[in-house]
């Protein structure tokens, strides 16, 4: 079997050493993680992470459950590429005079998709969202146009078939569980991801 | 007070009237709610207020000092395997709590219920390098089914309800409590200990899907060759009844991991034996001729498997288990069954046809006798010569009755005890199966008899493994507990030296161990015992042993360069399995 990008959205508690629990579990694998973005859900007290690394379908599978085991997950899912829309965001410092004589920058911004965010005079922050490609490609024009800094954000992804998620993510605040919540969706055919 | 949300939204609205007590009262408090009788532990710095507190609790809570975490942790393991309670232990903080780590993986592989409550610095002192300062949580995290550290006591009673139902709860494991020392001494307004039997975030037990029970006993039925593994998992559950009641209306044969033993009566009719490196002839090789292969409460541990490529390729596997991520995780199962077998074993056995599989049971019986001329009749009756692990085996079974708790260490002897050890009921085999702890047993076998009391407890050790925990005869002498404690002496490291025979042209490196005078060590503690060199004395010192009033310490010097057959060799398949 062939390695894959994969994105990991994993659902926990928010508690101290849950990224620590969760990152072992890959290191103790010798798993490299690409990228992970861990902030808070739409639900208070719930935290999601975006976990993106590149593995087997067999193995992510099997790690998957052992992520979700942990007491302090409520769900764990992955996903390939085409199952999901994703993001990253980055940040780009540079010279302001630099960037006015040597490039005609609202073209640039047009081209992708980029926007000023603070401008002064020593310098000014563009910023952009997209496919770690474009972002690279971003790069790589400003750096002769005397790029200071330059900062990335992990991915963020969706997943397209995820109906009425929410609702479900939702019925984790009651005190009790509810049936769906319980049930062997382990043992299911994978194609209905978000039976829960 | 940050970071405990979860904690206090789940807390009930005091019933009763609240009291004030310290962190360390509540600890206690929540201990005898839990039913805790027993707690081993090892006091020091950093949990000395829990240990002043406990000062007032003696008449209700009975604390054994051992002599080392690490025995502490083991007694621990072997309370909760003996009794099926969970284990308590506890243990100050730094050194304290890193010699916990051994007996945790050991509980984490082995799903041994265990809550250990470790003390830590005061709070405001955490990442400092203070004194016996360490970072216990992130030690253990990785071994550990839960851990939290408490810094604020009004935690303890929903954390403590938390730790117990986790560690019981689901597919069982050890539990690691940190509590700061100014949480320990801080009053606090108690209003009561309620038990959690609820995480939100926590499944340890899902609703069992008929449709895959149904799947399985369809399969079942239209086998012709079916046969059962059954692993701790029976145990665990308190499903032997069950379990039993499914092998004989279905009439499958069923072969024991070394975590699974006594859970089946060695004498059953259905019993063929155990599976893995060092198990039975038939079970080995008939796994990969069986048509559907039946795993009960078992992870497929490599050492069951031997290499996974070539194991029951042919057949179709239905998988019982309570933890999700075991199902496929080291063979694709054709039907995995997600569940507690307490619920799934009677929903299968209502389902399947009442049958004899006598020829097939037969042909287990044929490689039975096999093994019987080839292996087991010269290890059990060897009649002159070096003595063997096997005969003592056969003279301490025939004085037993199979009757008694044997606990067993690491290596040749562990083997040797779990082939030919005769167990009539449950619980009664407790060794360190996944971890492979040498040490283990001495202290585990402590535990296990304050965990059956009415019992007796036999701990076979080798001569490697009961000098990593010698120190716990101290623990024997000041209790004065009654552990009958049998050393086989090969005079080597032996398992270690049966493969560098065997895989490494003989190059004996490092596994010629001296031993001290065993029975002069023991008398020092104030423990009897005695060392047999002759056949002929044997079975009159085990006997001896085994009548003695108190701890005895009989060691049997045994054959330096014996083997132990039959056996699957590393990357062989199990049908592969070698008889000499």
């Amino acid at each position: 079997m062939n390695k894959q990008e994969f994105t990991i959205t994993v659902y926990t508690e928010n508690r101290i050493g849950l990224v620590s629990r969760i990152a072992i579990m890959f290191s103790r694998r010798k798993i490299n993680i690409e990228s992970l973005n861990t902030s808070p859900s739409e639900i208070e007290g719930i935290h999601r992470f975006t976990i993106v690394i590149e593995e087997t379908e067999e193995v992510v599978r099997k790690l998957v459950r052992q992520v979700e085991k942990q007491v302090e997950v409520l769900k764990a899912y992955y996903n390939t590429n085409d199952e999901i829309v994703w993001q990253e965001m980055a940040l780009y410092k540079v010279s302001t005079d630099e960037i006015a004589e040597k490039i005609k920058v609202e073209r640039l911004l047009h081209k992708y998709g980029a926007r000023a965010i603070l401008i002064r005079k020593d310098y000014t922050i563009f910023e952009t969202s997209g496919h770690r490609e474009e972002i690279d490609k971003l790069v790589k024009v400003l750096e002769p146009c005397g790029l200071i800094e330059f900062v990335r954000s992990g991915r963020v992804a969706i997943i397209k078939g995820s109906d009425s998620f929410h609702a479900k993510i939702k019925a984790f605040e009651k005190s009790e569980p509810g049936e769906t919540v319980v049930e062997n969706e382990f043992l299911d055919k994978q194609d209905e991801v978000f039976s829960m | 007070m940050e970071a405990i949300d979860t904690i206090t939204a789940e807390k009930a609205t005091p019933a009763k009237k609240a009291v004030t007590l310290s962190g360390s009262q509540a600890v206690l408090e929540a201990l005898i709610a839990e039913g805790v009788d027993t707690i081993f532990g090892y006091p020091g710095g950093a949990i000395m207020p829990i240990y002043d507190a406990l000062y007032d609790y003696h008449d209700k809570l009975k604390h054994i000092l051992v002599r080392h975490e690490q025995g502490g942790i083991h007694a621990g393991q072997g309370y909760a395997r003996s009794s099926g309670k969970v284990g308590v232990v506890f243990a100050t903080s730094g050194p304290g709590a890193t010699n916990l780590v051994t007996g945790l993986a050991d509980a984490q592989i082995d799903s041994t219920p265990l809550v250990c409550i470790t003390g830590q610095v005061f709070a405001h002192l955490l990442g400092t390098d203070a004194f016996q300062e360490t970072d216990v949580i992130n030690i253990t995290t990785p071994v550990t089914k839960w851990n939290y550290q408490v810094t604020d006591a009004t935690e303890l009673p929903t954390v403590l309800a938390k730790a117990f139902y986790i560690a019981r709860s689901g597919r069982p494991g050890p539990v690691l409590i940190d509590i700061t020392k100014n949480a320990q001494l801080q009053k606090f307004e108690y209003a009561g200990y309620e038990k959690c039997d609820h995480i939100r975030s926590y499944r340890p037990k899902p609703i069992v899907r008929k449709e895959y029970v149904e799947e399985a006993a369809k399969l079942i039925n239209a086998a012709e060759k079916p046969f059962v593994l059954f692993g701790q998992g029976v145990i665990l559950g308190n499903a032997e009844d069950e379990f039993r009641a499914f092998i004989e209306k279905s009439g499958i044969p069923a072969a024991w991991t070394i975590l699974g033993l006594s859970a089946l009566p060695t004498d059953h009719p259905l019993n063929v034996g155990m599976l893995g490196m060092h198990g039975n002839y038939g079970p080995n090789v008939l796994t990969n001729d069986c048509d559907v292969l039946i795993a009960i409460g078992m992870r497929f541990d490599d050492r069951v498997t031997g290499r996974l490529d070539k194991y029951a390729k042919q057949a179709k596997v239905i998988h019982l288990d309570i933890d999700p991520a075991e199902i496929d995780k080291n063979v694709k199962a054709t039907v995995g069954v997600w569940g507690d077998c307490k619920e799934t074993l009677p929903m299968l056995t209502k389902l399947v046809e009442a049958k004899k599989h006598t020829q097939w049971l037969e042909r287990f019986k044929n490689y039975q006798q096999e093994e019987n001329k080839e292996v087991i009749d010269h290890e059990l009756n060897p009649g002159s010569g070096e003595m063997t692990m096997g005969e003592v085996m056969k003279h301490l079974n025939e004085l037993t009755q199979g009757d008694a708790i044997i606990v067993t260490d690491v290596g040749q002897h562990q083997m040797v005890g779990c082939r030919y050890a005769k167990f009539n009921q449950t619980r009664s085999n407790i060794t360190s199966g996944g971890l492979g702890t040498m040490g283990f047993a001495l202290p585990a076998a402590i535990g296990a008899k304050f965990g059956a009391l009415d019992r007796t407890v036999v701990a076979i050790i080798g001569d490697g493994g009961v000098q990593m925990t010698i120190q716990e005869l101290g623990t024997i002498m000041q209790t004065e507990l009654d552990v009958k404690i049998l050393i086989l002496n090969n005079e080597f490291l032996g398992m270690v030296r049966q493969w560098q025979q065997l895989f490494h042209d003989k190059r004996y490196s490092f596994v010629d161990i001296a031993s001290p005078d065993y029975v002069t060590v023991a008398k020092g503690y104030g423990i009897a015992g005695q060392k047999v060199t002759d056949r002929q004395n044997l079975r009159e010192a085990l006997a001896t042993m085994l009548n003695h009033q108190g701890s005895y310490l009989l060691e049997v010097m045994v054959g330096k360069e014996n083997n132990v057959f039959p056996m699957v060799p590393q990357g062989c398949s199990v049908s592969e399995i070698r008889l000499k």
